[in-house]
């Protein structure tokens, strides 16, 4: 086991977007190790993504059991996830390992399914809603070479909900 | 030797002020570190903080005609300050209602019982002019004992003003 070097933007490398996996392997799930390891390791962190740490495939893991009173799948092992629906919308405060000394507001869906295989290969369907869904969006936009950055909205968005009467 | 200053600058809202103000700040060679600028009351308002190896006179020398040319009050002030020493806020809190004063001194007279900490105070006047309405979001860090800030809560409510708080709850990813 060891923990991985994170990435930190301005590294223009953060910005590529992954390639799928296409071999199981033991290379494979000893990087799996390292890589939760690593998202362990972070102050905070419930999530994280291969591209994090300069491995450009689409594996990200997200465990968000830790926090209290929340719906969650347990540690979700995401190897070539792929969202398959979004409902609703919500601003939430976001930070990143990869962006250190800064949070902000992001709208994401408020609940997603997706699917997405383990570390031996088998196809797994996830439903996901509140902050699971907020951390499962997270994560996967680093896939395709997105930083939360890209999706600030201004911190005084969520101030009041506009009332349609 | 380099510090850091506080430009604080006001002046009647029109196109061009953060660029031009801020066009001749770099060609003074000066950089340019956190700032809050925004509209209040027609007037737009900049709060930036300005590193410069220049004296406080050489930076006024350095935004004069701009200042001149678009009528603006400005100042700066040294400042010992720091970047990437950011505190992040646990709690947010809304409070609106019919607007009359004291709104903002008994709410944030409250919250410094229960040991709140502001980081972040934006309000607004809204509604109609012969019957407006307050309206403020606050951002800080709640003091050690939970129940403090509820019963603050409770007592700002007693105020007679609608009152929300909520968790920030950050995603770290």
């Amino acid at each position: 086991m060891a923990l991985l070097d994170i990435l930190k933007y301005p590294n223009e490398t953060l910005k590529k977007i992954s390639e799928p996996v296409d071999v199981f392997d033991d290379k494979l799930i000893a990087f799996l190790i390292d890589l939760e390891e690593t998202m362990r390791a972070g102050p905070g962190g419930v999530g994280i993504a291969a591209p994090q740490v300069g491995c450009f495939q689409r594996i990200a893991i997200v465990d968000v059991s830790s926090k209290p009173k929340i719906k969650h799948n347990g540690c979700m092992i995401l190897v070539n996830p792929e969202i398959k629906t979004w409902k609703g919308m919500k601003v939430g405060r976001e930070g990143c390992m990869s962006v250190p000394d800064y949070t902000g507001n992001v709208i994401r869906a408020e609940k997603i399914t997706l699917h997405a295989t383990n570390a031996q290969g088998t196809m797994i369907d996830y439903e996901c809603e509140g902050y699971e869904a907020r951390a499962v969006q997270h994560e996967l936009d680093h896939l395709d070479g997105l930083l939360f950055l890209d999706r600030l909205v201004s911190r005084r968005t969520d101030l009041f909900k506009r009332v349609v009467s | 030797m380099t510090t850091w200053n506080m430009l604080t600058l006001v002046g009647q809202d029109k196109p061009g002020i953060v660029a031009k103000i801020t066009m001749a700040l770099f060609d003074a060679g000066a950089q340019l570190g956190e700032a809050s600028m925004m509209r209040l009351g027609g007037n737009f308002t900049i709060m930036l903080m300005v590193k410069s190896d220049q004296s406080i006179e050489q930076l006024k020398e350095s935004i004069a005609s701009v200042v001149e040319q678009l009528q603006l009050s400005s100042s700066f002030q040294p400042i010992e300050a720091y970047l990437h020493h950011h505190e992040i806020s646990d709690t947010r809190i809304t409070v609106y209602g019919a607007d009359r004063p004291g709104i903002v001194a008994k709410t944030t007279e409250h919250l410094l019982q229960a040991g709140f900490n502001i980081l972040d105070l934006t309000s607004d006047v809204a509604g109609e002019e012969s019957d407006p309405i307050y309206i403020m979001s606050i951002e800080g860090i709640a003091g050690e004992d939970p129940h403090d800030l509820d019963s603050a809560i409770v007592q700002i409510k007693a105020d007679g003003v609608n009152i929300d708080m909520t968790t920030i709850d950050i995603m770290i990813g």
